[in-house]
């Protein structure tokens, strides 16, 4: 096992910049998975830390060596590709003992650590087939074990579950992470999914355009964006956006009013997610209600607010009807202000219920976006 | 109602239609197969045969004559000329096999300079007959000494055969994800490591049929070979065979019956590889 560290990644292709300074610190043991938009690079970091893409500048630790410009093979690592890439000529026994038999294992030592791993990962039965021969969902996991057959000191998992189905994502989903505690390994993820990245990881990193954007506890990122960006990227469905102005200790927009103790002033996004609303008679958002999905234990009401749309979570036994016109609140707690630059507005350290009479004052959280 | 029948009978129609045109056109390219059989297995100097290719006396003696053909020193000349033509062929194949797969490797896998340049300039080998080059080939050979020997001959048969391996083995490699070369480059591979031990086994059905092509076409080759093979004991199949359709006399018989024998190597080395022609070894490796 060991610690990762990442400083001033940069990595383009040709013209375009696909990594702009990338910093990262994953410790020895953590799982640190990586989100982002198509594009971003996670993907791409992935590769570099794997040493399959080599940086254009930065260094690449691992377990304190410097490692930037050494090749694949002598980095000790294990990553578990999107594809699976299981060889598609060799048994999955032989897929298994693969990097074992590169590195010239002792012939008995390699049989047992096959044995463990086909145990932890019930493989036992289909060690003598071929690949082809295996379900989406065996082949995931022969490509696990391959990984964890020869006790790299870092896993790379590059989106891994994104080729299976809904029901067996969430199954290996669970079973990742039981890997993770079981095997006590240094884990770098990449998803888009969002709730692979908020139930797997230790530490959450958003990035986007090539750079981080936030990292933290999955609850820290999700409860306190610090940019828009990242508001709006994590929780599902999307935290829903209203421009609006903040004036006298209240923020104000079209089809909402709402207190808002934020001291600043001028124009805002306000952010609320679907899940921070309910049903008041006096509250301060109008909600137009246009399509309604009923889940059974909740109901999206998805409608116009102000001409914007805007979807609320309701508890499973109010059922609106298109057409309906809805009165939501939200708590001041729940309220994410963001300035027109998209960085998060200091609300809640902000005691004070009566107007703003200072200068307006901009706490800008996302210093670390470089 | 009526409008499901007459679908119905269109389709029996089509099924008809289809069918005599099928055996029409099985008819046509066996035809003259049958008639080199029936001819190789008939009696006689010139044998005669009616529409239908049956012989009027089944007889070996053309396949015999042409198969135990000594020379007056009572050397086994077809046997010589068979060794010839296996020689040459499968050299090709080697060579074309040899030189084409790293080639094709790194124009499957890598950019560098000129690598435009190279693929147009192969790709523009193949669009000229090898007889476009039979006379600057043949300056070539002289001058380096290779006329009327074997190895020449496969120098020659290499030139057109190693591009087009190329081509084939490039596209068999694009094919190949290159997550694999990765992974075992992950794993611990050398990126030669990866080459040798996931791509080349993953490959191995489009070398087998690149082989197979390469030496199709070298058994096959009769121009060149003419050309530049002048000794009878350096003789390939097909000039040994032509010889016996010469200005003087016409041996159909002994034609037929040489002409099955050269087939028969061919269909041969097709059964073998068989089992590497049929695909899907690459089935279940990536996403599937």
């Amino acid at each position: 096992m060991a610690e990762l560290g990442l400083s001033g990644i940069r990595k383009g292709f040709g013209d375009t910049l696909i990594l702009k300074g990338v910093d990262l610190h994953v410790a020895d043991g953590q799982l640190v998975v990586l989100v982002g938009p198509s594009g971003c690079g996670k993907s791409t970091l992935l590769r570099t830390i794997a040493g399959l893409e080599l940086p254009d500048q930065g260094t690449i630790r691992i377990a304190g060596k410097d490692l930037t410009k050494a090749p694949p093979k002598d980095r000790d690592i294990g990553m578990v590709f999107q594809s699976y890439a299981l060889y598609p000529h060799l048994t999955v026994r032989d897929n298994l003992a693969f990097g074992l038999n590169l590195r010239k294992t002792d012939p008995s030592i390699v049989a047992k650590r096959i044995d463990e791993v086909a145990k932890m990962l019930g493989l036992g039965h289909l060690l003598d087939r071929f690949p082809r021969q295996l379900s989406g969902g065996q082949r995931q996991r022969v490509a696990m074990g391959r990984a964890i057959a020869r006790r790299p000191s870092i896993f790379l998992f590059d989106e891994p579950l994104s080729n299976l189905d809904a029901a067996l994502r969430a199954e290996v989903r669970v079973e990742i992470k039981r890997l993770h505690a079981e095997l006590a390994a240094t884990m770098v993820y990449v998803t888009h999914d969002q709730v692979e990245a908020m139930t797997l990881a230790d530490k959450l990193v958003v990035l986007n355009g090539g750079l981080v954007e936030q990292e933290g506890t999955p609850l820290e990122v999700y409860e306190r964006p610090k940019t828009k960006f990242v508001a709006g990227f994590l929780g599902s469905p999307a935290m829903n956006f209203l421009e609006g102005e903040v004036e006298g200790g209240r923020v104000r927009g079209e089809g909402f009013d709402l207190p808002a103790r934020a001291r600043t002033s001028g124009k805002v996004s306000v952010g609320i997610r679907p899940h921070d609303v309910y049903l008041a008679p006096e509250g301060g958002l109008t909600l137009d209600v246009e399509v309604v999905e009923a889940m059974g234990f909740e109901t999206y009401a998805h409608g116009k607010l102000g001409g914007v749309k805007f979807v609320a979570r309701l508890e499973g036994d109010h059922r609106p009807k298109p057409g309906e016109r809805l009165r939501l609140d939200v708590a001041a707690r729940h309220l994410h202000l963001f300035g027109p630059d998209g960085a998060r507005l200091a609300v809640e350290d902000v005691a004070s219920e009566g107007p703003a009479d200072g200068p307006a004052e901009k706490k800008l959280q996302a210093t670390e976006v470089s | 109602m009526s409008h499901h029948e007459s679908h119905e009978r269109v389709s029996v129609l089509q099924s008809v239609l289809s069918h005599a045109l099928l055996i029409g056109a099985v008819i046509f390219a066996l035809y003259p197969i049958l008639w080199v059989v029936a001819l190789a297995f008939s009696a006689g100097e010139s044998p005669e045969l009616g529409p239908v290719p049956v012989p009027d006396q089944f007889s070996m003696e053309h396949v015999e004559a042409v198969a135990m053909r000594r020379t007056d020193d009572g050397t086994w000349i077809f046997a010589l000329q068979l060794g010839n033509s296996l020689l040459i062929s499968i050299a090709t194949a080697l060579f074309a096999v040899a030189i084409a797969t790293p080639a094709a490797y790194a124009l499957s896998r890598f950019t560098f300079v000129g690598k435009k340049l190279t693929l147009g300039a192969m790709l523009a080998t193949q669009m000229f007959p090898g007889v476009a080059a039979a006379i600057p080939l043949y300056l070539l050979m002289d001058a380096l000494g290779l006329i009327d020997t074997r190895s020449g001959l496969v120098l020659v048969y290499a030139t057109s055969a190693v591009p087009f391996a190329i081509f084939q083995l490039r596209s068999a490699f694009d094919a190949i994800p290159k997550d694999l070369e990765e992974a075992a480059m992950v794993d611990g591979a050398t990126r030669f490591g990866a080459f040798r031990r996931v791509v080349l086994p993953t490959v191995r059905p489009s070398l087998a049929i690149t082989f197979l092509f390469a030496f199709m076409t070298a058994w096959n080759e009769f121009i060149l070979a003419a050309t530049f093979l002048n000794r009878e004991e350096n003789y390939t199949l097909p000039v040994v065979l032509q010889r016996y359709v010469g200005e003087h006399a016409a041996q159909w018989g002994h034609f037929a019956a040489g002409a099955i024998l050269v087939s028969v190597p061919v269909m041969a080395l097709f059964y073998w590889l068989q089992r590497n022609l049929v695909g899907g070894l690459t089935a279940g490796g990536v996403k599937g």
